[in-house]
């Protein structure tokens, strides 16, 4: 809808996109760095308040919508993608947001999310990922590391994780990233890229759970492990990293993608990173890099590629064969529609 | 020349196998039948399987009419007629013929090898075994490829279309009109018109062969009811049903949106509404029936008459979305078309065992608005209405169809659209109170004093952001609460909210000297009719009434039960409706009535069965 985003963008600030709830996550919580960093970024959509909708499953992350001044639903476990759709497709005009876990998305709600993500419905899914159960208070979740001691798991996890990214990759996802809960810079950076991405936008935030989980992502985190763990992915720029004890690339290996020393490697076999590149099969091995140790992590914009939104295909059918339409006169008609005989 | 002789109603059965197209020749059977003027009732019968092993019993489709010159209400207890296309389906539905009744039969299919598939012995076309009837054997499949040898079409063509031959003679023997058929034929093999022509030389030749054949010395006449003045149509109870939605997005100016995931026997509602998009009308086919409400409650909070349907199954998966509703407030239209369970139970069959689910089947208090149409042509209606007061009162309605409404046709007057009801809505456009600051402000929970309905503020709508969600809301401003007198409050108010939506009252139809009351809901209301009536020719006094409205349940209910010695119930369930009237009206005499057959009443029993408590208590 031409009306959706106002020529004359007002000058919203952070505040302007904070209810008047008392945030309630435990101190320490990841979840705060995210919240500010999202409100304070929300002015850059240009657009109104109420033009703007957040909608949440179930878990710590999924409070989320209670505290910004737009509208939003906090609803039931898992079900946020589907609820979403629904407001997605009959309103073209509002700019729809998904707050979800990694319990809510991954677990309870995994088949909504790849159903989103393959349709490419224009929505845009934050997914707090901190490998834990935080609300229930700290059961393994789908992607907790193997062998995880928790209170369901007192002799270790023998549950396999996903990598969030690959699902998201395999399901057909036509925008994926990475960041971190406490690189508000990055995440901003990530956030605006996803905000303008049309169709569905995939963004895995590592939160960090100081209650259940704490420092689970300490090696991204930690100024002497982070250089080397954190691989920065930036358009059409060679992909290097580390500082400390040498710089790494990343070259192509056999069918996939591996962590090289600069020195051994020549500079033309440096893979040079491109989001919007068609074939997932790169940024699935990009996916790929890090495991559950998250030793090589990359974060970024791994793909970002356009196709049809299905919210768009769905509204296009509709209007194509209302426009024009007395719907009253075309009721009747269909009522008389087919053998139809009159008793006098 | 044959002999005409006049007949004020027939029941006639078409059955064969899966593949022998017995819908489609039931259908086009049915459209004669109402063009000619008769009242109709139809019933439908067929396997889960899409195709069941050729000649099996279990691979039986089978389509039973009932038409006649005054109105009816039932599909027919018994045939009088029996078209059976192969062994498999003479000994499939023969048990049901009245006895001294037709059968037309196609020999071709009497083979040793289908006969021994089904477990016949001797050939019961000659051992003598259906002597009680007149039979008619006819080589159906031959006839059918000997009349189209001049036709370009494949000899296994030509054998397909011996359904069309089998409709032309049965055309023939009751005095139907065929045109009508010529026409769908053509529009249906637009494509492929040779196949269109060979059917329709098949569907003559079928006439043909009665007008010549001596074995038919006799032809019948039903002449047209009297029914009221006014243009009538056929319809299926699934049809009027997804019209019904069409004409609520009319009726209320809102963008239907429905979330629907196939499920039998509700599908063709999700394929009918696919086919209206001129109406705004929005349908999803989501990845499961969770989704399917989800996106459909999603669109309500958009400003969207959100609708799902489905089945047993199905709704049993979007209960805990349904119980959001209720706390979000939202309208939001759940059809359950009911079928045979538990589990997958019998898919194709019908049965009313969802309305204890429909009633209480959440978690927590979670009450909604209950509604069941009574007859196909009642579907419209009922969606009307269930979008009134989902509309007015934001909440979730459910609506309990079932297999035998959905699939099952008759006659329709067509309603004037001049009195389609306004059921528009007012959104929230303004702060509606004051916040702790005394600044005007937007309470997501104040409510309307006659309707408890609470404001429904569309995101898009400037200044009145606000967050709804599944935690308990602090009266009037919505914001979370754990305080418990709150929860009570809310709790109760919900209840209040439900139990104080406008419903019409009960009518009876009692001739004054009645002690026995004879009260139904759902798609019994034929057949409990057909016995009613049926006991009044006797001179056996009897009390009719019929629930559209199930919760609540309307106002004069409990003093309508009250007057009667006995209430009798027949439910197709083992006593949902008697469980809900014992404990709100725990005076009543309720005497259930109860039967999960997977088919409809038939009037016979029902009528000894209200004989037998009528007279002996």
């Amino acid at each position: 809808m031409a009306d959706a985003v106002k020529l004359e963008a007002p000058k919203l600030k952070a505040k302007d996109f904070k209810s008047t709830q008392e945030v309630r996550w435990c101190p320490g919580c990841g979840d705060y760095a995210i919240l500010a960093a999202v409100q304070s970024f929300l002015p850059e959509l240009g657009l109104e308040r109420e033009k703007i909708a957040f909608v949440s499953g179930i878990g710590c992350s999924s409070r989320f919508p209670y505290y910004l001044n737009t509208y939003g639903i906090h609803s039931i476990h898992g079900r946020a993608p589907a609820i979403a759709t629904g407001l997605a497709v009959s309103r073209p005009d509002l700019s729809v947001w998904v707050v979800t876990g990694d319990g809510d998305a991954l677990s309870i709600g995994g088949n909504h999310l790849i159903h989103a993500l393959r349709r490419n419905v224009n929505l845009k899914i934050l997914l707090f990922n901190n490998r834990i159960y935080g609300l229930t208070k700290g059961q393994y979740s789908p992607t907790s590391e193997p062998g995880k001691l928790t209170k369901s798991s007192p002799m270790g996890s023998v549950d396999a994780p996903f990598n969030p990214l690959s699902l998201a990759l395999g399901s057909e996802a036509t925008f994926v990233a990475r960041t971190l809960d406490s690189d508000r810079a990055h995440l901003q950076e990530v956030l605006r890229a996803a905000a303008e991405h049309e169709g569905s936008a995939f963004v895995e935030i590592y939160q960090n759970c100081p209650i259940f989980n704490d420092n689970a992502f300490e090696v991204l985190k930690n100024p002497e492990t982070r250089d080397e763990a954190i691989i920065r992915l930036r358009n059409g720029e060679p992909v290097r990293f580390g500082a400390a004890d040498g710089e790494k690339v990343v070259v192509q290996s056999g069918y996939g993608l591996e962590v090289r020393d600069a020195a051994d490697v020549d500079e033309a076999d440096v893979v040079v990173h491109k989001a919007d590149v068609d074939d997932p099969a790169y940024a699935f091995a990009l996916s790929r890099l890090s495991g559950t140790a998250l030793d090589h992590t990359p974060i970024g914009v791994f793909r970002n590629v356009a196709r049809p939104t299905y919210d768009k295909g769905v509204r296009t059918q509709v209007d194509e064969a209302a426009a024009g339409v007395d719907r009253r006169e075309a009721l009747d008609r269909l009522l008389h529609s087919g053998d139809t005989w009159t008793v006098l | 020349m044959n002999t005409v002789r006049q007949l004020d109603r027939v029941v006639i059965r078409f059955a064969g196998d899966s593949g022998d197209g017995m819908q489609l020749t039931g259908d086009r059977f049915t459209a004669e039948t109402a063009k000619l003027g008769n009242d109709l009732s139809t019933l439908p019968n067929y396997p889960a399987e899409i195709r069941a092993p050729a000649g099996t019993l279990p691979g039986v489709s089978s389509f039973q009419i009932h038409f006649a010159d005054t109105d009816i209400l039932t599909p027919g207890d018994q045939p009088e007629v029996l078209i059976a296309m192969n062994p498999a389906a003479l000994k499939a539905n023969l048990r049901d013929l009245k006895s001294g009744g037709t059968i037309v039969v196609n020999t071709d299919e009497f083979t040793k090898r289908n006969l021994t598939k089904v477990g016949y012995e001797a050939n019961p076309l000659e051992d003598g075994s259906l002597d009680d009837y007149q039979v008619h054997p006819v080589a159906l499949a031959g006839l059918t490829i000997a009349a189209l040898a001049e036709y370009e079409v494949s000899k296994k063509d030509a054998e397909r279309s011996k359904n069309m031959f089998a409709l032309g003679l049965v055309s023939w023997m009751y005095s139907r009109p065929t045109e009508a058929t010529e026409e769908f034929l053509r529009g249906k093999f637009k494509a492929k018109p040779a196949i269109a022509e060979a059917n329709i030389a098949a569907l003559k030749a079928g006439w043909n062969y009665g007008e010549t054949a001596e074995a038919f010395a006799v032809r019948f006449e039903v002449p047209p009811a009297k029914l009221n003045a006014g243009t009538y149509r056929n319809v299926t109870g699934n049809t009027a049903l997804a019209w019904g939605i069409t004409a609520a997005g009319v009726a209320s100016g809102l963008p239907v949106f429905l979330g629907a995931y196939p499920i039998t026997p509700a599908s063709d509602i999700l394929h009918e509404l696919s086919k209206h998009k001129r109406f705004g009308v929005t349908t999803v086919q989501a990845e499961d029936e969770i989704a399917a409400v989800g996106a459909a409650l999603g669109a309500s909070w958009g400003g969207a008459l959100g609708v799902t349907t489905s089945s047993g199954p199905g709704i049993a998966l979007k209960s805990e979305t349904i119980s959001l509703a209720v706390s979000l407030e939202l309208p939001l239209l759940v059809v359950d078309v009911q079928r045979a369970g538990p589990s997958t139970g019998l898919p194709t069959k019908t049965e009313q065992a969802d309305l204890v689910m429909a009633m209480f089947g959440r978690h927590g208090e979670a009450p909604i608005a209950v509604l069941a149409p009574q007859s196909p042509s009642d579907c419209f209606d009922i969606m009307l209405e269930a979008a009134r007061i989902g509309l007015a009162y934001r909440t979730p309605v459910m609506v309990l169809s079932d297999g035998y409404i959905a699939n099952g046709a008759e006659p329709w007057r067509l309603p004037d659209l001049a009195d389609l009801p306004d059921i528009s809505v007012a959104f929230a456009t303004e702060p509606n109170g004051v916040d702790a600051k005394g600044e005007p402000a937007f309470l997501p929970y104040l409510r309307d004093p006659e309707t408890l309905a609470r404001p429904w503020a569309v995101p898009g709508t400037p200044g009145l952001q606000h967050r709804i969600g599944g935690i308990e809301k602090a009266d009037k401003t919505g914001d979370i609460s754990y305080d418990p007198a709150n929860h009570d409050h809310m709790v109760r108010t919900r209840a209040a909210k439900i139990a104080g939506i406008d419903v019409p009252d009960l009518e009876v139809d009692d001739q004054g000297d009645a002690d026995v009351l004879v009260l139904g809901w759902g798609s019994t209301w034929g057949p409990i009719g057909a016995a009613v009536r049926g006991l009044r020719d006797k001179g056996v006094p009897i009390a009719r009434a019929h629930l559209r409205y199930l919760n609540p349940m309307p106002g004069n209910t409990a003093e309508v039960l009250a007057r009667y010695d006995k209430v009798v119930v027949p439910e197709m369930n083992l006593g949902q409706l008697a469980l809900l009237l014992r404990g709100n009206f725990p005076g009543v005499n309720v005497v259930g009535y109860n039967q999960v057959r997977g088919l409809p009443f038939t009037s016979n029993e029902l009528q000894d069965a209200l004989e037998e408590v009528i007279k002996n208590g």
